[in-house]
Parts: structure tokens; sequence; C-alpha cells
């Protein structure tokens, strides 16, 4: 970087001539070489999947968890970093709990990717801090049934409240991404980590926009993905790591949950049959080579 | 109370509210106070009547205080207090809806206000009754006692005028009340209320809540409370 040498880079808090902030762009450079993690939302639920590189043969297998569950419904993996992915864990914990604190029931999925978000930001303007060196993806529900205010003693009528409109706005799918700038935004699929582009180019064929994709195939979806993202990094050997949070008369019950153990091995499988049929495919393609297609 | 400190109003029994906590010269709100649900919303209804001592402070006072479009709260208790109360969640109501763009739901009002009424229950003396109407819940009605704790009720009476409508609101209470029903329900047991207890008085305020807003009335004691209902 033509920066270099220049002093702009040195400390949080300044900004180069040009208006950058080069403690952040590098924090974004230790993200990209983070295991790929991806969040999909779908109309009744959100997953989580997370490349765990294993960096030595003595880790125990399926210990050393990446994705945290920070409150009943919300879980967070991030990508970079593992001990800055866990101290912002820890302050979404915070934040949930204090949230609870205050107004008595779970927290929504878009004011605690806010407040993280803040928080986040505000590591990007002191000179005694630098900044996160993770990429953060939120995925939550937010409850669609009627929420008693906790410790509330009591109900209303027994014919229920008067007055209802139906189809007002109650609850759903939450996921959210937040960088190291504090940059946040909402996503139908978001990926982060050394295999981003593939996954993104993954993930936008799947046409999440359009709700079709029920969250047993987000699932199959998550696993493909991470292993097709995987494809560039084989020398190393990996371990999938996948959670859920499905609507209330789901597979979860609204909260935060690693998928279950058969079913992660099947998308497994699955995600390993594809990527085979994959290679025949190329060969297939190689053969044919001499024709020209258009 | 042996070993202990004054805790709260509560007088030494721990169960009887002592009258004589109050400071002198602090403004009291010997009350009759009520909140309903109905077919489309709340009603919330009150008198209108502040006293210092056996001196009628206000006769035209106003019990039924925005804290949200659609969420009002009744006070009983001291004045002051919840006037105090009824402001900080006011506020903390509005911040709400700025930041996360959406109105806040009746529970949030009423952990709002028991946050504060419990935590601070050896300071005041608050009965506060908590009405609100949003889409997704529809009408709700809290009722938040002396000690801070939290009740979701059908409907709910307060302050000194409520013990003398006990059997009447029984009678004559049923559930999914049109407005019309449930306006007549409110004004004939305050009206009752008014009647027999010395502390309540002056004139009938009632807001009904619905998905249209808030709609307010008032009923006169020349009219035998019947007009002029509407108003604003």
């Amino acid at each position: 970087m033509t920066s270099i040498g220049t002093g702009y880079d040195l400390s949080n808090s300044v900004f180069s001539p040009d208006g950058r902030n080069f403690q952040v762009e590098y924090a974004v450079k230790a993200v990209e070489n983070g295991g790929t993690a991806v969040g999909i939302r779908c109309r009744d639920g959100v997953v989580l999947a997370v490349e765990k590189i294993i960096t030595s043969k003595l880790l125990k297998p399926g210990a050393n968890k990446r994705i945290s569950t920070v409150d009943r419904h919300i879980g967070v993996v991030s990508a970079g970093l593992a001990p800055d992915g866990r101290h912002f864990v820890s302050r979404a914990r915070d934040e949930a709990s204090s949230w609870r604190g205050v107004y008595k029931g779970p927290i929504p999925v878009s004011a605690l990717a806010n407040r993280l978000g803040s928080y986040v930001q505000a590591y990007t303007l002191y000179s005694s801090v630098r900044p996160f060196g993770v990429t953060s993806i939120i995925g939550g529900w937010d409850s669609e049934a009627e929420l008693a205010v906790d410790g509330q003693v009591g109900s209303g009528p027994k014919s229920g409240s008067g007055g209802k409109v139906d189809k007002a706005k109650s609850g759903g799918p939450g996921l959210y991404m937040i960088e190291p700038s504090g940059l946040y935004w909402g996503y139908y699929g978001a990926a982060t980590g050394k295999g981003r582009q593939a996954a993104k180019a993954e993930l936008e064929k799947l046409d999440l926009a359009s709700k079709k994709i029920s969250l047993l195939e987000a699932v199959k979806e998550a696993a493909r993905i991470i292993y097709v993202a995987h494809e560039d990094n084989k020398d190393k050997d990996f371990e999938l790591e996948m959670s859920w949070i499905s609507s209330l008369d789901g597979p979860t019950g609204g909260r935060h949950e690693e998928v279950p153990k058969e079913l992660l091995e099947e998308a497994e499988r699955a995600a390993k049959r594809e990527l085979e049929g994959d290679d025949e495919d190329e060969e297939d393609g190689a053969k044919g080579s001499e024709r020209m297609e258009e | 109370m042996v070993g202990h400190g004054l805790t709260g109003m509560l007088g030494e029994d721990g169960i009887h509210v002592d009258m004589n906590h109050l400071k002198s010269g602090e403004v009291n709100l010997g009350t009759s106070i009520m909140a309903i649900n109905f077919k489309d919303g709340v009603i919330l209804g009150a008198d209108s009547r502040t006293t210092t001592g056996a001196y009628i402070a206000n006769r035209v006072t106003d019990k039924l205080t925005q804290v949200h479009d659609t969420i009002w709260c009744c006070r009983s208790g001291s004045a002051a207090d919840t006037q105090a109360v009824a402001d900080i969640v006011s506020y903390h109501l509005n911040m709400y809806a700025i930041v996360n763009n959406e109105a806040p739901s009746t529970q949030v009002a009423a952990s709002l206000f028991q946050e504060l009424c419990y935590e601070n229950k050896d300071m005041l003396s608050a009965g506060i009754i908590i009405a609100g109407y949003d889409p997704r819940h529809g009408g709700q009605v809290y009722s938040i006692p002396l000690g801070g704790s939290l009740h979701k009720q059908p409907y709910s009476i307060g302050g000194s005028g409520s013990t003398y409508i006990y059997g009447y609101c029984d009678a004559n209470w049923r559930e999914n009340m049109t407005e019309e029903e449930g306006i007549q329900f409110v004004r004939g047991a305050l009206r009752e209320a008014i009647k027999w207890d010395g502390s309540s008085g002056g004139v009938i305020r009632l807001v009904v809540l619905t998905a249209k807003g808030a709609q307010r009335h008032l009923y006169l004691p020349d009219t035998d409370y019947t007009a002029p209902g509407r108003t604003q």
C-alpha cells in the first residue's frame, strides 16, 4: 500500500488525506483470512454456518465452538480473530440482558444489531484501542406470539384483547452483518471470511428475496456453500459448524440451537456428493471442450 | 416496626395503607380511577378531585395522562410522584419509538412503569393503571399497585373510591362490550364511586383508545354525569 511510511496508518482515529482509516482497513484484512461464515434468512427461520479450519490434529473435534448463543432467540457467528469474536459476543449478551432488564422481554434482532453496530464503531474512534478484527453475522427470530411482560401476574379478558388488527407486523426472521468499521446492513444472505466471494455467488443464486426456500433447504444450502467456499482452500482440513433458529411452530420453537448431528451429517453428505458431482461435470466439460458452445 | 425502617407506605401490619404518610402539604389524589377492555380497545376513566387534607386543591384535575399516542395511564396516590413517573415513562417511550422506528407496545410501557415503581417503592406513593391500544396486541389493561407488582387484568379499578364499586363492577362487567356499553359501564361505576367516596368528586373524564386513536369524553355533575360526552 502506498500509504506505508506516510504515518497515516499508525493510529486509529487518524484519517489519511484521501479520507481513509487504515487501521479499519487492516482489520478487514484480518477478517479476510478467517474461516468462511455464512447466514441465510428464509421465511421460517435463519441458518448460521461456519468453516472452522483445523489448525492442529490435537484439537478435539466438535469442541471450540465458533457460533454462540447471545439470547434464547439470537445467535452470532464471526470470521476473523476468534478472541475479538468472543469479546463481541460477550458484549452482545450484555446488551440482550440489559434490554430484558428494562423492557422485561426479548430484544428484537434489529435493536441488537443497532447497539452492536454502535459498539463496534466506537472502536474506530480512539487512539487507545484498535478496531475489531471480526465481521460478525447476527441471526435471530423475533417471536410472532404475543409475549407477556416478564414477571407479570394475571391475564386480560378470556375472550382476548379487543380491537386487534390481523396481519399487524409481528415478529419474523432477522439477519444482520457488522463489519470492523461498525457498518451493518440487514441481509437475505450474508457471507464473510476467506471464501466470501464464492459463498456470495452461491447465495445470490438462491433467490432468497422471493422467500421460496424453507429452513430445512437452507440448512442443506448453507452446508453446501461452506463446502463450495472451501474448494479454494483445500489443503487445510475443516469442520462444519451450523446453528439455526426457526419460527415458533418449527423445529427449534423460536430458539437458537445447534443443528442436530444427524441433520448436519446428512447436509454434509449431500454437500460432498454435489461437489463430487461438480467434479464429474467438469470432467465431462473437459472431454467436450473441443466443441464450441455459446 | 421492630428492627426495620419504615418501608413504603404500608402500615405496621404490612397490608394496610398508612394514609398519614404524606408530607405535610403534599397533594394527594384521593381518587377513583379505572380502565377496561372492550370490543375495539380500552377505555380509561377518572374523577377529577385533588386534595391537600380536607381542602380540594383542584376540582377539575386531569388524572388521565398520555405517555404515548395510544398508551395512557390513570394516576392515583401522590400527584407529584405520579406526574414525575409518567413524565419519565413518556420520555422513554418517545425515545423508544424514535430509536426502534416502531411504536412501543403496551407491554413496554407497563414494564417501564413497573421498573420505576418497584425500584423506588420506598420513596413513592403511586398506584397506576396503564391502558393501551396497539394494532398487534389490541387493547390491554395493566395495574401497578403500591408495592410495584404488575397485574394484567380484563378491567382494573383503583384509588380510594374503588372500594365502593367492587360490587357494582363485578355485577355489571361483561367481556366484549361495545364502545357505548363500555362508556356506560365506566361512567356508571365512577358515578357511584364519586357518590360514596368523600375524596372523589368533580367531573368524570374518559379516554377511549382504539385503532382510530384517542378520544376524550367529559361528563359534568350538573347533568348527573350524562353530558357533554365526546370532546375535542
